[in-house]
């Protein structure tokens, strides 16, 4: 918080006493407006959130009757109903899918982009800069392209509707950023510890393992939030490659769709449960989520 | 854990830090020591089996499959393509896509560049930039369900309705009596004027007015109305407004009986000679008074804005507002992330060069049209084209946002592909031929990256 303010000082400080008392009142004036603004920008952005939260801890009676706002005045109508009911459809068993999709393939991506980024930031082997190059060009493929390929040749080998198909085909796409991202950060790794570390006589893969992968830290960190943040809030690969022993929270509420009116006690509870993790994690780890965001677009 | 919103002041130079590295560690200077390229082929081969088998490969047999028909067994050339812009069906979807790119990426970055600039002198800016960005952690398909409540058009259920008749009723407050109107025939002392109601009458202070009213549905009908009260006279001009309608039968025309409610919220115009000399409103039991009213006669009238239907908001999610509707939820989205880079790049510009052009004398516009927004350009030129393949890319907020009943009138490319190959259509030709497509258009700013890596790494 403090540092924000000091940012914006300078500039204020050294430009105000040149300026007339005219533009001076009319700046903290228009201080006070913008003030007002963003409190109001604020509240518009809160609310539709806080309106899901509110919903889910109503019952559909009360839901029905009037809108989720009237509880500020009405606090004693909360009730977990929706969630006892969301429980009861099995909606654990997709929670469950969620966590076993998201789990591995945050872990693979992490371990084979960054053998594949240390061996384009370190390593020499004939055509590694084209090579890099379609790395960057896959970075933007629409998934679209691969759903019904993968899906007839899913059904060849036999795991169309499983966990493990629809984990490799979240790994596959998440290859491009993550050893772009990896691979940009490796480059930056003093080439003096390497060389020491190769004097030494000390494999490939013990650099790898002891010294690009530790001091590589930072960079990992933000690519597993961005990863498992894009598998965990993933619909479309689920709803092709996972059936419904398989599917994780956001086909399983998918499905609940057509019916929203008389389900939104169930869509209500679930949507909000299946965002709680996303939001833990952006709220401890956003130093590392806009890194990589930041590392992901402008370089 | 809060420092890394308001991060312009400390850029990730640490994850970005390649490009920036000093020359001793250009990759052209280190082939001295590197292993063999076997090994280099050891580390890649996992990556390499896994983007050829799922991204590489598809894209080849995505090229071959969209010339064949939907069982995959005849060739039809471009059929499949001539399809895509003959359809009507499919027209509407590209014209959806087409107003997507248009609008998204525009509103999206104009917004981010607001914020990021209002943040800049915003004590709790952290807070606000927590609060933007923090849909970007949500899932599409949560956030679909998020706006399917913003957007019910019942006012009493959707909250963007809930603010628009708020709004609306604050500056117009017609409590909104449609279909209500005076007992036909000539015994009613009301009678309907050019959508009117006004008395037949001449009403003078003293005497008590009486405007019965029928023809009101009871789910028009006030909440808070109560039982009509029988004007009393006394002082300034006073009568009642109330429903002439006894529930069961009974009642007589004309006159307040027992059973019947008043009419609240009538706006009542004390009319002399065309002009109007006093208006008031009615009190829940119907009644209404002009106090100090001069003497003479006057007419009684309720103009036409008691009869007109009242304002229930908008039908977000109808055929005509679904796609602008559903650009809103994906401005909520994206905006943070908009307002993050562009942060981060306004906190890189040197604050000298500012501060040169507010001593010269240049207005905080100038500052910013001269020299916030060129040097500003990069960055958000980068959200822009970020934003522009995400719209093309939009799938999860039309499907789920959308009722079945306007999926035709909201389409996207990226959604018809999933839904004509498998989502009932079963026609995985067409369905290659649309992702194909889709590459096709994302394909300029694929070499666009391209470009402009090999030229920051050259």
């Amino acid at each position: 918080m403090t540092t924000t303010t000091a940012g914006a000082a300078p500039h204020l400080g050294v430009g105000a006493p040149r300026r007339g008392l005219a533009s001076r009142i009319a700046d903290r004036l228009g201080g006070g407006v913008i003030q007002v603004a963003m409190v109001v920008l604020g509240v518009f952005w809160l609310v539709p959130t806080l309106g899901l939260l509110v919903v889910s801890l109503r019952s559909v009676q009360v839901n029905n009757a009037e809108g989720w706002w009237t509880v500020f005045t009405k606090p004693a109508e909360l009730t977990l109903e929706n969630y006892k009911n969301l429980l009861a459809t099995g909606f654990t068993a997709s929670f469950w899918n969620t966590v076993l999709i998201t789990v591995p393939t945050t872990i693979l991506v992490i371990g084979i982009a960054a053998m594949a980024a240390y061996a384009f930031a370190w390593m020499d082997f004939p055509g590694r800069d084209t090579a890099f190059l379609v790395v960057v060009g896959l970075l933007i493929v629409p998934i679209q392209i691969a759903l019904i390929p993968v899906a007839a040749f899913y059904g060849g080998i036999g795991i169309f509707g499983t966990i493990p198909g629809v984990v490799l085909f979240h790994v596959a796409f998440g290859l491009p950023f993550a050893i772009f991202l990896l691979r940009n950060f490796f480059v930056g790794i003093p080439a003096s510890l390497l060389e020491a570390a190769r004097m030494d006589g000390a494999s490939e893969w013990k650099i790898f393992a002891s010294v690009v992968f530790p001091l590589g830290k930072p960079a990992i960190a933000s690519l597993g939030i961005f990863q498992f943040l894009w598998v965990w809030n993933d619909m479309l690969v689920a709803l092709v490659f996972a059936d419904t022993g398989s599917q994780p929270m956001t086909k399983a509420l998918q499905s609940q769709m057509r019916q929203f009116g008389s389900n939104i006690d169930i869509l209500s509870s679930g949507a909000f449960l299946s965002l709680l993790i996303p939001l833990v994690l952006f709220f401890g780890f956003q130093r590392y989520f806009v890194q990589g965001m930041m590392a992901g677009s402008v370089k | 854990m809060t420092e890394r919103l308001d991060g312009p002041q400390n850029p990730p130079v640490s994850v970005t830090g390649g490009s920036s590295a000093g020359p001793a560690d250009t990759p052209r200077t280190r082939r001295r020591l590197g292993p063999s390229p076997a090994v280099a082929i050891a580390f890649l081969l996992p990556a390499a089996v896994l983007l050829g088998i799922w991204v590489v490969y598809p894209i080849v047999y995505s090229i071959f499959r969209s010339l064949f028909d939907a069982p995959g067994t005849g060739f039809v050339g471009l059929g499949n393509y001539a399809t895509i812009f003959s359809d009507g069906g499919m027209l509407t979807t590209i014209r959806n896509n087409l107003i997507w790119v248009a609008v998204a990426p525009l509103v999206v970055t104009t917004l981010g560049l607001i914020f990021a600039v209002l943040t800049e002198r915003l004590r709790w800016a952290t807070a606000f930039k927590l609060i933007v960005f923090m849909p970007m952690a949500v899932s599409l398909m949560a956030a679909g369900v998020i706006f399917r409540l913003v957007y019910e058009e019942d006012p009493d259920k959707g909250v963007a309705n809930a603010v628009l008749t708020t709004v609306h009723d604050t500056f117009s407050s017609s409590q909104g009596y449609p279909d209500a109107r005076p007992r036909e025939g000539d015994q009613s002392q009301v009678a309907t004027e050019g959508g009117a109601v006004v008395t037949r009458q001449p009403a003078q202070p003293g005497q008590p007015v009486l405007v019965p009213i029928v023809g009101i549905k009871p789910q028009n009908m006030p909440a808070g109305a109560r039982p009509a009260a029988a004007p009393t006279g006394g002082a300034g001009l006073s009568g009642t407004v109330w429903f002439d309608f006894t529930p069961g039968g009974g009642g007589r025309n004309g006159a307040v009986d027992p059973e019947e409610r008043g009419l609240p919220g009538m706006t009542v115009e004390a009319v002399k000679d065309g002009e109007v000399a006093a208006t008031t409103t009615t009190a829940a039991d119907g009644t209404f008074r002009f106090e100090d009213l001069p003497a003479g006669s006057y007419v009684v009238r309720l103009p036409k804005s008691n009869f007109e239907a009242p304002f229930h908001g908008l039908t977000w999610l109808g055929e005509t507002l679904i796609t602008p509707a559903i650009i809103g939820a994906f401005v909520w989205v994206w905006a943070g992330f908009a307002m993050v880079l562009i942060a981060a790049g306004l906190a890189a510009i040197p604050r000298d060069a500012l501060e040169a052009a507010r001593i010269d004398g240049a207005t905080e516009w100038q500052v910013f049209r001269k020299i916030t927004v060129p040097l500003l350009s990069p960055v958000l030129l980068v959200v822009f084209v970020t934003m522009i393949i995400n719209t093309l890319k939009v799938f999860d907020l039309v499907f789920i946002i959308a009722p079945p009943s306007v999926q035709p009138q909201s389409n996207v490319i990226a959604l018809e592909m999933w839904r004509v190959s498998f989502g009932g259509g079963g026609n995985q030709g067409l369905g290659s031929a649309l992702a194909i497509f889709l590459l096709v258009l994302v394909l300029p700013f694929m070499i666009m990256n391209i470009r402009r890596f090999r030229r920051e790494n050259a």
